[in-house]
């Protein structure tokens, strides 16, 4: 991009903090919790010896998990504060709401017929199809995993007004939840979001916030031209963030795209395996 | 038995004593064979040796008698005597052992197979409480170990004797110099060893926990109450004994890490579906791992007295197990013990909550992947060619 050229803040550093911590501990929770899963393994075992053992690893899994457990509560009391406070319509409906549209189907079938080469690329707005999947299959996931998570983390106090089956229950899909939820990170949303050609290696916007005026018109033209209609474009032009900010982005995603690959890796063995 | 034949021996040999004024008739003494066989050079004429140290047989615990005494026919000969001599009949004074011999076996192997002199020694025998005879405890892993010991005589899945000397016995014989503790003979016999798969035998499926019991005291009738050791009484042979779970020669002890992960899977060879429950839960994900401080199956069930859980004394009797759970998670309520440690996911009549979560689960993880993963396989070659067509308007540059 041209030193001329134009950033437009597309994320507030609150977000980018939730999604640095978000990923951080995915990945603390991945790791430490995958082992169990796959147990009969021989990068589990190794793993989990490494760790510290099935105590060490235990307890692990649970700070993280307090970590993004912290993550989604303060994720919630932002949207909450929002919609109340600020009284922002527009997270409900609209454009620039993460709740589907009828146009994210259009989009979605326009972006299939442009993957075939049949028409133009959908003229996208703030948050796509696809990334309104990654949302809510976050939310989801935080539910399913987390609820189940607590349920297996205090037995003793659920099992007093709970049935037993319910545990057994919780057991299968805090593990298959967290196969789908590390399965479709590592692979769906690291393609969509980093690896596919046009964003290759990695996106950056999640780490500096900016993306480039030029970038922006071309990949979510609705929105820049919604932006530029409703005068709102020149308030969210900012000065460049400093390097270290886009150099450390880039080496902290480095890592973090790097440690998902190997889990992947270990994942894809141990499903060979089971 | 053995002490009347040696006393017999020796009242015939001091009533021979006063015809031993009759020269012709006199069998050759023990210093007239030393002649020639001192002579530790002494060879028959295709160069094997005849030597017989004195100083060996002397010690040995036949040294008081007379060579003629085992060597019957040259009782009578002249010397020097022919090359061959009739085979040495030990049962003149051993009748018991070689009868017990006799239906062994090493006796059934025939020409090919061991003698007495195999495992007992020829001139040099001592009695087995000497620790320099070869049937001592702590020498007798080692006499068996000489025919046992390789790949070859090892009956089954090989190294038997390699097993026992790293086992709890051998090492508690041969490091810590436990006379007490098992040996070849204490499990098979001396003499009258026998194939396992023969009734007789005290290694047969049927003996094997009386023969343990000889000196795990007390244990039989625990293991007699339990489910395993009634299913025995009952004539179902396919039940649990001792070595199925403790394994033969590989015994452990049964604090050590391996043994309490590896008799896991010991259970787990008969009890198939329990071991495949198991390794669902946690308890069994954290053994699969390789770390005890989680439930295994004893932890549930007990060892030796495992009992049906229809039995009321039973650990995990209706009434009981939730005080079983209370021995890991203190404190827990009863209701805690409605959890099912052996839920099976693909039985919907025992499991049904379990079994169609996970069918749904799977469908969820199928339907996501699959149609994710062809969105994204389709996109990617479209991405790759929006990439070029960018950089063909930037002029090729970046």
């Amino acid at each position: 991009m041209s030193a001329t050229e134009r950033h437009i803040v597309r994320f507030t550093p609150y977000q980018r903090l939730l999604h640095l911590v978000m990923f951080i501990t995915f990945l603390g929770l991945a790791a430490t919790g995958l082992p169990i899963l796959f147990s009969s393994t021989g990068w589990a075992r190794t793993m989990a010896r490494l760790i510290g053992g099935f105590e060490a690893a235990a307890l692990l899994h649970r700070l993280f998990a307090f970590g993004m457990l912290a993550v989604f509560t303060s994720h919630v009391a932002e949207i909450g504060y929002r919609l109340v406070v600020r009284r922002e319509r527009g997270l409900l409906w609209g454009p620039t709401s993460m709740v589907p549209q009828p146009s994210d189907a259009a989009q979605f079938w326009g972006h299939l017929k442009w993957f075939a080469g049949r028409g133009p690329r959908p003229a996208f707005d703030r948050y796509t199809y696809w990334e309104k999947f990654d949302y809510w299959a976050v939310f989801w996931g935080m539910f399913i995993i987390g609820g189940s998570g607590l349920l297996l983390w205090f037995p003793g106090f659920f099992s007093s007004w709970l049935p037993g089956w319910v545990f057994n229950v919780a057991l299968l899909v805090h593990g298959e939840e967290a196969l789908l939820a590390t399965g479709f990170i590592f692979t769906i949303h690291f393609f969509n979001s980093h690896f596919r050609p046009e964003k290759f290696p990695m996106d950056m916007v999640m780490f500096t916030g900016q993306v480039a005026e030029s970038e922006l018109a071309e990949e979510r033209p609705s929105e820049h031209a919604r932006l530029v209609r409703e005068g709102r474009l020149e308030a969210l032009v900012a000065p460049e963030e400093p390097s270290w900010v886009s150099s450390g982005g880039r080496i902290i995603g480095g890592l973090a795209v790097a440690a998902g690959l190997v889990l992947l890796v270990f994942i894809v063995l141990g499903v060979l395996v089971e | 038995m053995l002490r009347v034949r040696l006393l017999v021996v020796f009242v015939t040999l001091a009533a021979a004593l006063p015809g031993a004024a009759q020269p012709a008739a006199a069998p050759p003494a023990n210093d007239d064979c030393q002649f020639c066989h001192a002579d530790a050079g002494a060879t028959r004429a295709n160069g094997t040796s005849v030597a017989v140290a004195p100083e060996a047989f002397g010690a040995s615990v036949h040294g008081a008698f007379a060579c003629v005494d085992c060597h019957q026919d040259l009782a009578t000969v002249e010397l020097p005597h022919a090359e061959r001599l009739a085979r040495v009949a030990c049962d003149t004074c051993h009748d018991d052992a070689v009868k017990a011999f006799a239906s062994s076996v090493h006796a059934a192997v025939g020409a090919e197979g061991p003698t007495c002199a195999s495992c007992h020694g020829v001139h040099d025998i001592r009695p087995s409480s000497d620790t320099a005879s070869r049937t001592y405890a702590l020498n007798l892993p080692a006499t068996c170990a000489a025919c046992h010991g390789g790949d070859h005589l090892a009956g089954g899945p090989g190294r038997v004797a390699d097993g026992y000397i790293d086992s709890v016995h051998g090492r508690g014989l041969a490091k810590s110099g436990l006379v007490v503790s098992a040996n070849c003979a204490s499990c098979h016999s001396a003499h009258d060893v026998r194939r396992k798969t023969d009734p007789a035998s005290k290694v047969h499926r049927t003996q094997i926990a009386a023969t343990c019991t000889t000196c795990h005291q007390g244990l039989l009738a625990v293991f007699e109450g339990s489910v395993h050791g009634a299913g025995m009484a009952n004539g179902n042979t396919a039940a649990a004994v001792c070595s199925d779970c403790h394994t033969s020669h590989w015994i452990q002890r049964s604090e050590t890490e391996a043994w309490k992960l590896a008799v896991i899977d010991e259970c787990g060879t008969c009890h198939v579906e329990k071991i495949a429950t198991y390794r669902d839960t946690y308890h069994g994900q954290v053994t699969d791992l390789g770390f005890t401080r989680i439930a295994a199956c004893k932890d549930c069930h007990g060892s030796h007295d495992i009992l049906p859980a229809s039995n009321p004394a039973s650990r995990i009797a209706p009434a009981n197990v939730a005080d079983t759970c209370r021995t890991c998670h203190a404190g827990v309520p009863d209701n805690f013990a409605l959890y099912d440690p052996h839920a099976d996911k693909n039985d919907p009549e025992r499991s049904p909550a379990l079994y169609w979560t996970a069918r749904f689960m799977y469908a969820l993880l199928g339907g996501v992947f699959v149609v994710f993963g062809a969105h994204t396989l389709a996109w990617f070659p479209r991405s790759l060619q929006a990439r070029r067509e960018k950089r063909a308007r930037q002029g090729g540059g970046r």
